[in-house]
Formats: structure tokens, sequence, C-alpha cells
């Protein structure tokens, strides 16, 4: 295709797509910038003095650093329910895919699922209440971590199948036995697929609106996107401060996009295209 | 480690042929010790506790009238209320559209914009990045963010659309568009997902086809129909039932830019769910809960099982 017809499908391709695409985003940061009365007007323009710095303290400050403990909410949150999954969903992938069982029809029932059945909210709150760990973040983890898990499974276990059975045999012909086996020597090959696999898990527990909100209510249990949520009735007029929340809770997921890019996009496809 | 690398399903699938035919060298019990079926226990549990569990608990307390602390059987009051109210109707209706429109908007969209980003276009890369990176975003944010921008009188999309004359809708506040303006928003979200799937499908064709295609004389479109069309059909298949279990399920987005309003003509089952829950409904949102269950697996998976033959008669 060295037609001009191309460049000039080319050109109108970039602009629309920045226009679409890009403008939001540029809104976003516009609006982060002004001041409580300029941002009101909600115009697309550049801000006439800038008020970042004080927006975003008045934001951090708001509701007694509410947004701070929603952030410590948020990583604590993160991190541990991915290491849990990490670590639980390797073990089932390893084991299902080297080991040919009457169970692994079942589990792969279970994984086909975990992908497709909305989880059941009221139910899930009961049997959380009935176990003490209704509005706790280890409940919340859990449940992330049961949620996430079919996933999970089908990433890594496609991964499994790279890794050449001859090293377990060398390994337990050492004297290994299997716990060793799967935490020294299969563990450390699966590094890359567990790369992709925290980076996605984490944007998406980071970004969880649902399961927080009803699993773990209270202002003082709150996550980053209920913060936005809560912000958006107090300040119902004041868009500068909700256009800086929402500006302060991008920057985690557009660090991870800027250093891991390509394994995103290699975790959402390769997990889709499995199907 | 130089075997890290994936290799394709096809030689994955070849490999472990070669090692079935082989004669196990291993002793009686080798599977057994060394891949022990205990690694599956903690994952089972939580998942059996967590998601399974309340999975079939929803049957039964779908036909309850439902406290939390008490239950009181009262058969399918619960399905009788759901299919007979209006707004909880409403909800049933508006889930199937946004699925199916959310789906379609996806595929034509991201197969459109994947053709473009494969073509040999500058900027590439960039376009690409810019496309997909509303996928990582909240989407409360974006939803709250669009919101603003669909106001009908000071936002940002009809001012434009009135500075070139047109007179923009009211986007969520009109009763007849707010559910397809949320459709909209998914689309804007969720299409940098489906523009990936499509580019590693197009990717994938071998270049031969398109060179016979040429020599033969075939111009743009027939290549596209007869070439590109069904040989991404694996793609197709994935944005669809990607996009329809999640337009289905969606809940989040609806949420944060119209709460199901303006009064409920905007719901969607996973909006019902919620509202019913807040109301202290639990039995009737548990029953909502089970409506979308059959109407997510009554779809998704004959889905999958026909676009699996599909792609076998190719």
């Amino acid at each position: 295709m060295r037609r001009p017809g191309a460049w000039l499908l080319g050109g109108v391709g970039i602009v629309l797509t920045t226009v679409l695409f890009v403008v939001p985003f540029l809104f976003i940061f516009l609006q982060a910038g002004k001041t409580a009365e300029e941002a009101r007007l909600l115009e697309f323009s550049w801000p006439s003095e800038w008020a970042i710095v004080e927006n975003v303290r008045a934001v951090f400050e708001a509701r007694d650093y509410m947004l701070v403990i929603a952030f410590i909410n948020s990583t604590i949150l993160t991190v541990a329910s991915v290491s849990v999954l990490v670590v639980l969903g390797s073990m089932v992938a390893f084991v299902l895919q080297r080991r040919r069982s009457r169970l692994n029809p079942v589990v792969d029932f279970l994984i086909l699922s975990g992908l497709i059945i909305p989880p059941a909210v009221v139910p899930t709150i009961w049997v959380l209440q009935g176990m003490g760990l209704f509005r706790t973040m280890l409940g919340l983890v859990l449940v992330e971590v049961a949620f996430g898990m079919a996933f999970v499974v089908l990433l890594i276990r496609a991964f499994v199948s790279t890794i050449p059975r001859d090293l377990d045999e060398a390994a337990i012909i050492d004297g290994a036995g299997p716990v060793r086996l799967f935490f020294r020597v299969i563990l450390p090959l699966l590094k890359s697929v567990i790369v992709t696999v925290v980076v996605v898990q984490s944007v998406a527990v980071f970004n969880d609106f649902a399961n927080p909100l009803y699993f773990l209510p209270g202002d003082e249990n709150a996550t980053v996107q209920l913060t936005l949520y809560n912000f958006q009735s107090q300040y119902s007029t004041q868009y500068n401060l909700l256009f800086t929340n929402i500006l302060l809770i991008t920057i985690p997921p557009l660090v991870m996009f800027l250093f891991f890019n390509k394994r995103i996009v290699a975790g959402m496809t390769a997990g889709a295209v499995k199907g | 480690m130089t075997t890290t690398t994936p290799t394709s399903p096809q030689a994955a699938a070849a490999a472990r042929a070669v090692t079935t035919r082989r004669p196990a060298p291993r002793h009686r019990g080798y599977a057994r010790r060394t891949y022990p079926l205990w690694f599956y226990v903690p994952a089972a549990i939580v998942f059996g506790v967590l998601f399974v569990v309340p999975t079939f608990a929803s049957f039964y307390f779908s036909l309850t009238r439902w406290t939390i602390f008490d239950s009181e059987f009262i058969g399918l009051g619960n399905f009788q209320q759901f299919f007979s109210e209006p707004a909880l109707v409403k909800g049933l209706t508006n889930t199937l559209v946004f699925g199916v429109v959310t789906s379609a908007g996806k595929v034509v969209l991201g197969m459109a914009l994947a053709l473009l980003l494969t073509a040999p276009v500058v900027a590439r890369g960039y376009l690409r990045s810019v496309v997909f990176f509303p996928v990582l975003v909240s989407t409360i944010g974006v939803g709250l963010t669009f919101q603003v921008l669909m106001n009908p009188t000071e936002g940002l999309i009809n001012r434009v659309l009135g500075a070139v004359g047109v007179d923009g809708p009211a986007w969520l506040v009109d009763p007849s568009i707010a559910l397809l303006s949320v459709a909209a928003v998914d689309v804007w979200k969720g299409l940098g997902l489906a523009v990936v799937i499509y580019i590693a499908g197009i990717v994938s064709i071998p270049a031969e086809y398109f060179e016979a295609a040429r020599v033969d004389g075939a111009g743009w479109w027939q290549q596209f129909r007869s070439i590109i069309l069904p040989l991404s059909m694996p793609a197709t298949s994935t944005v669809v039932l990607l996009s329809l279990i999640g337009g289905l399920r969606s809940f989040d987005l609806i949420w944060a830019m119209t709460r199901g309003g303006p009064g409920f003509t905007s719901d969607t089952i996973a909006s019902v769910i919620y509202k019913q829950y807040q109301a202290g409904f639990y039995g009737l949102s548990t029953a909502g809960n089970v409506v979308l269950f059959l109407v997510v697996a009554a779809l998704a998976f004959p889905l999958s099982r026909y676009f699996n033959r599909r792609e076998v008669n190719l």
C-alpha cells in the first residue's frame, strides 16, 4: 500500500483517534489544574492560573485524609490478593497440566464456570458473615482471590506446558519432594508469565469497584475507587477536586502501562485467545 | 534457560503426543508423588467457599424472603415479581440490549481499527497505545468523566456538535438514549482490548494468502472478505464472548454514569441486584443474580460451542 490514499487514511485515522482517545484525558488533566470557579464552567480550555498543587493538597486532606487511607487500603488489597493468587494459581496450574487424573475435567469445568458465571453477591456476603469475615480486609482479599482464580490458572497453565518434564524428573532423582520441586524449580521458571499475571491482576484489583462496595463497606475501609464515588456527592460542584482525584488514581495504572505495555497486551490476548 | 519461550498449541500437542507414545520410564506412583493432588486444596477451598457455595446457595435463597439471618421459603415469588414489575423487566431487556450493542460495537470498530493499525500507517505504535490505555483506567473515573463530557448543555461533546451546527441529544438525561450513551462509553473504554485481539489475529494470517490473492487480481475488498474476515474468526469469537460476558455483567459504568436513571430506564440486572440489596430485599436481589446467571450461561455456553464448530470447519 504505497498509494497516497494510505497517507490520507493514516492521517484521518491519527486525527480521529487522537481526538476521541486523547481529548478526554487531556480534559481530566486540564480540569484538575483549574480553580474551583473556572472548573465549574466545564470548558475544554487552558487554566488561566494553575491550581493543581492546591487541588492535590485539598483532595488528600478532604474528609480526614480519606484518600491517603484509601491508597493504603488499596495497596494492601492489591499486594495481598495478587500474591496469594499467583502462588495458589500456579500450584493448581502446575499439577493440572502435568498430571492426568479424573479430576481434570472437573477442574476444567470449574475454570470455565469461574470465567463465565457472575458471582452471587448476597450469598457471598452470607458466607463471609458466617465466617466472621464480612467487612474485613481479609474477607475482601479472599473474595478477590476466589473471583480471579480461574483466569490466573488459565493463563499460567498454558505456560507450564513449555517447561520440559525432564526437569521435574531430574529434581526428583536428586531427592527433591514435590514442594521443593515446585517452589525451587518450577516457580522460578514461571517468572515471565507471573509478571504478566501480576500486572494484569494488579490493575484489575486496583480498579475494582463493585467488590469493595459490597464486601468492605464503610468510610474507614474505603479503597481508592470508592473515594472517587464519595467525592462526587460531596463536591457536586467542585469539579476541580473530582478530576484531581480521577487524575491521582489513574497514575498507578499509567505507570504499569508505561513499563509493562507489551506484557499486559500479551496477557490479555493470550488469556482470551485460549478460550 | 532457553525453554521459556511459549510454543504454539500445535507444537505443544505434538510434544504431548510424542511423550505419551514413548513407554513411560517412570515407575508406578511417580505422578502421584511428583504432582500431588493436595496442590489443588488451598485454591479449591477459597474458590469453593467463596464462589461455588454462594452460587449454589443463590438458587435456594432466591426462593426465599431473606434477611441474611432468617430466610422464609416463598417459592417462585421473587421471580414472579422480577418478571412482572416494569422496573425489573426493563432491567432484563436493558441487559440484553447493552450486551448486544457493546459487543457489536467492539467487533465492528475493533476490526476497523485493527485493519488501520496493521496497515503501514505512520505513528502506529502511538495509536495502539492511545487506543489501549482506557482499558486500564478505572471504570468509575471514565464514567464520571464522560458524565461531565455528555452534559446536555455544558458538556464538551454537545458544545463541539453545537459549533458545527448540530443540536446534540441530551445523552444521559434523555430516557430513550441514556442506556445507549452508556453503551457508547463502554465501547470507548473496551475497544482497545478488541483491537489488540484482532491485531493478533490479523498478523497471524500467512502473507502468502495475500500474495496469491493479489496475483489472482483480488482487490482490497475481496482480500478482506475472503481472507481477513474468515481467518480472523477466532479473534471475532473471542471478542464477542469477552464483551458479551462483560457487557451482560456490567455494573460499574452504569452505576457511575446514570445509577440506572432517568427513572429506571437504564437499569440493568447488575444495577437492580445492587439496588435491591441496598433496599434490604436480599431474596429479590439474589433472584436477580440467578436470572443474570441464566442469561449469561444461556448465551455464553452455546456461543462458545458454536464458535468452536465454526473454527474447525474453516
